[in-house]
């Protein structure tokens, strides 16, 4: 599997093993971000996005790492941006995995070619990378990590995965533009 | 998605508001690729190749890189869109 760009469209032949492993890592990234603000108690903040939602960093190094603080010295402006933004934050990256879940969905099981536009395929680049940062934070993966392990480590088959996901995210790349 | 530049802090209402300009700041991580960072900043910026990579290489060797500077607001609007984007980024002033 790798992308290709042909005119518009970006398209890649999946074997089954990859668009189920897709499916498995999407589906489990899209827990790993919750359930949408809908459970939100009063309705009128949730309106005007004004959650009493999170205020704190998310104990989960990985979720952490998805949803950041955007002060690094300041804790009280860090937890009122995060009251301010972190929904809006979550519910992008579940937008990009559930676009990414919706174009696999036909291949589920049986593998076949994906066709991408482009808003699918900066959807599919955002995830792969999402995909990436919970996956490198849970194998607590450095710069000098190797991605190539002997099969009776415990990590090589989640690392082959990391690994492969970073030469997708690679290939997608490789086909889109920046478009500013 | 809603730009959190566009909300009022209620943190900074009553501060005196300095001049100094703040600015947003690209942290180095280990796993997102070179040449993905540099494929954002060229989206989220509008910046050159040339200069996107400057500025990744600067994250990459450094360890952190200002990618761009402004008022609070636009900062944090710029610090949601790199999180947005999987970057590392947070906003200080100068």
């Amino acid at each position: 599997m790798r992308f290709k760009r042909r005119g518009g469209a970006i398209r890649a032949d999946l074997e089954a093993v990859e668009a189920d492993v897709l499916t498995a890592v999407a589906g489990d990234l899209l827990e790993l971000l919750g359930e949408e603000a809908d459970a939100d108690p009063d309705p009128l903040a949730a309106l005007v996005g004004l959650s009493d939602g999170p205020v704190a960093a998310p104990e989960d190094p990985a979720l952490a790492r998805l949803l950041p603080d955007a002060y690094g010295d300041d804790d009280e402006a860090a937890t009122e941006f995060r009251r301010y933004t972190e929904g809006d934050l979550r519910s992008g990256k579940r937008a990009n995995a559930g676009t990414v879940l919706a174009t696999l969905a036909p291949l589920t099981g049986r593998g076949g070619r994906l066709v991408l536009d482009r808003d699918e395929a900066d959807a599919w680049l955002g995830c792969l990378n999402d995909l990436r940062l919970v996956l490198g934070s849970r194998l607590e993966v450095t710069e000098q990590t190797e991605l190539d392990l002997h099969a009776d480590d415990p990590r090589a088959h989640a690392l082959q995965v990391y690994g492969w996901l970073g030469w997708l995210q690679e290939s997608l790349l490789s086909c889109l533009d920046p478009r500013p | 998605m809603t730009a959190p530049a566009e909300l009022d802090l209620p943190a900074v209402d009553d501060e005196v508001v300095e001049d100094r300009p703040w600015v947003t700041i690209v942290w180095n991580d280990p796993v997102n690729l070179m040449s993905y960072v540099t494929h954002v900043l060229m989206e989220l910026f509008g910046y050159p190749r040339s200069h996107a990579e400057k500025l990744m290489m600067d994250v990459h060797e450094k360890g952190r890189a200002v990618v761009s500077n402004g008022t609070r607001e636009q900062m944090e609007h710029d610090v949601a869109r790199l999180h947005a984007r999987g970057l590392w980024a947070t906003l200080q002033q100068d």
